[in-house]
C-alpha cells in the first residue's frame, strides 16, 4: 500500500500540512473578502460623555462646559456639522424633525466652519439646534472621539453616550433615536 | 570561553540599551508620538505621514496636550479612551493578542534550543570519533 513505508508517510504529511495551510489561509482571504474595512471607534459607547469646553455660536467671549450645555435631566441629540459638509444638508431634514420632539434637545457642534456661512445655512435650511457651540480647531471632535462630519451622539439624562451614528442621518436613524426617548420616557 | 561570550552578551546589550536611548531621546517627541498614531480616516498611515483633516486635529492635539505638560504616555491614554486602542500602532498586551505578543519570542527561544542541541549533537559525534 502506499502508506506502507515510512517515505511515503512522511510525504503524505507534509503534503496534509501545506494543504491545510493553504486552506486556511485561504478561508481567512476568503472571509475579508467581505468584511468592512471602516472603522468606526465605539469606545465611547455606553460611557459617560468626556469633559469639554466649547465656544458659544452666539457669543464669542462666552464658553459652556460640558454640565453647562447638558443641565437638564432629558435626553440630548449632539450633532457635529458644517455648511461645508454635503452630507449634513442631506440629513438635515431629519433633524428638524426630531427637533419637533419635546422630548429631545438638540445641541449643533459646528465643524472648522466660517460663521457666516454657518449661519446662513441654518437661517436658509432652519435651524433644528436648541444650542450651537463652535469647534474652531476639532479638539472638541477628538475629545468627544469624532473623526469627521456629521456625527451624531445620542446623550440620556445619565450623561452616557447610547448611540452613535457615524455619517448622515438616515431614516432607521431617525426611528432608533425616537424609539429609545419615547420608550425610556412611557416607562 | 564562557566568561567571554557572557561579557560579550552583556556589553552588547549595554551598548545597544545607550544607542536606542539616545536616539530615541534625540527625536523630537511630537514626531515620535504621531507616528506611533493611526489615522483612521486614511488607513495604513500614520498620523505623522497624512495630511487629512483628522491627522491634522490629532497633530494640534498632541502640541496642545505636550504644552499642557502630558508625556507621550498619557496622550496615548488620553486618545485610546475615546478611540480605543486601535489607534495605537503598538498595541497593549492583553488575552486577545498574546500570541502574537509571544510568538517571536518563542520561535526565537525554540530556534535557539534547536540549534544548541544540534551543536551539543555534532560536538559529541566528533568527541566520539576522537577517541
Amino acid at each position: 500500500m502506499f502508506l506502507k513505508s515510512r517515505e511515503n508517510i512522511i510525504r503524505f504529511l507534509f503534503f496534509l500540512v501545506i494543504f491545510l495551510l493553504l486552506f486556511f489561509l485561504g478561508s481567512i482571504f476568503f472571509k475579508s473578502l467581505n468584511t468592512t474595512k471602516i472603522f468606526v471607534p465605539d469606545k465611547l459607547i455606553g460611557r459617560s460623555l468626556p469633559d469639554f469646553t466649547a465656544e458659544s455660536f452666539d457669543d464669542k467671549n462666552k464658553y459652556f462646559t460640558k454640565n453647562e450645555i447638558f443641565n437638564e435631566k432629558k435626553y440630548y441629540l449632539l450633532n457635529i456639522w458644517a455648511s461645508w459638509c454635503g452630507p449634513c444638508r442631506e440629513e438635515h431634514p431629519i433633524l428638524i424633525k426630531l427637533s419637533n420632539d419635546h422630548n429631545l434637545e438638540l445641541v449643533g457642534l459646528n465643524f472648522k466652519d466660517k460663521k457666516e456661512n454657518a449661519l446662513k445655512f441654518l437661517n436658509k435650511s432652519g435651524n433644528p439646534y436648541n444650542k450651537v457651540l463652535i469647534d474652531n480647531n476639532g479638539s472638541v471632535s477628538i475629545s468627544l472621539g469624532a473623526y469627521g462630519v456629521p456625527e451624531t451622539f445620542l446623550i440620556n439624562e445619565k450623561k452616557i453616550i447610547e448611540l452613535k451614528f457615524v455619517g448622515p442621518l438616515k431614516n432607521s436613524d431617525y426611528k432608533k433615536i425616537l424609539k429609545k426617548i419615547n420608550y425610556k420616557n412611557e416607562n | 570561553m564562557k566568561i567571554k561570550l557572557v561579557l560579550f552578551i552583556v556589553f552588547n546589550i549595554i551598548f545597544n540599551y545607550n544607542y536606542v536611548y539616545s536616539k530615541n531621546n534625540n527625536l523630537d517627541l511630537h514626531k515620535q508620538i504621531s507616528k506611533n498614531i493611526r489615522c483612521i480616516v486614511c488607513q495604513g498611515q500614520s498620523i505623522d505621514e497624512s495630511n487629512s483633516d483628522f491627522a491634522i486635529n490629532i497633530k494640534n492635539l498632541i502640541s496642545a496636550k505636550l504644552e499642557e505638560g502630558l508625556n507621550e504616555e498619557e496622550i496615548y491614554q488620553f486618545l485610546k479612551s475615546r478611540y480605543g486602542e486601535w489607534i495605537v500602532y503598538k498595541p497593549e498586551l492583553n488575552i486577545n493578542n498574546f500570541i502574537l505578543w509571544i510568538l517571536p519570542y518563542a520561535l526565537f527561544i525554540a530556534g535557539g534550543f534547536y540549534i544548541f542541541t544540534k551543536l551539543i549533537k555534532k560536538k559529541k559525534k566528533i568527541n566520539i570519533n576522537r577517541y
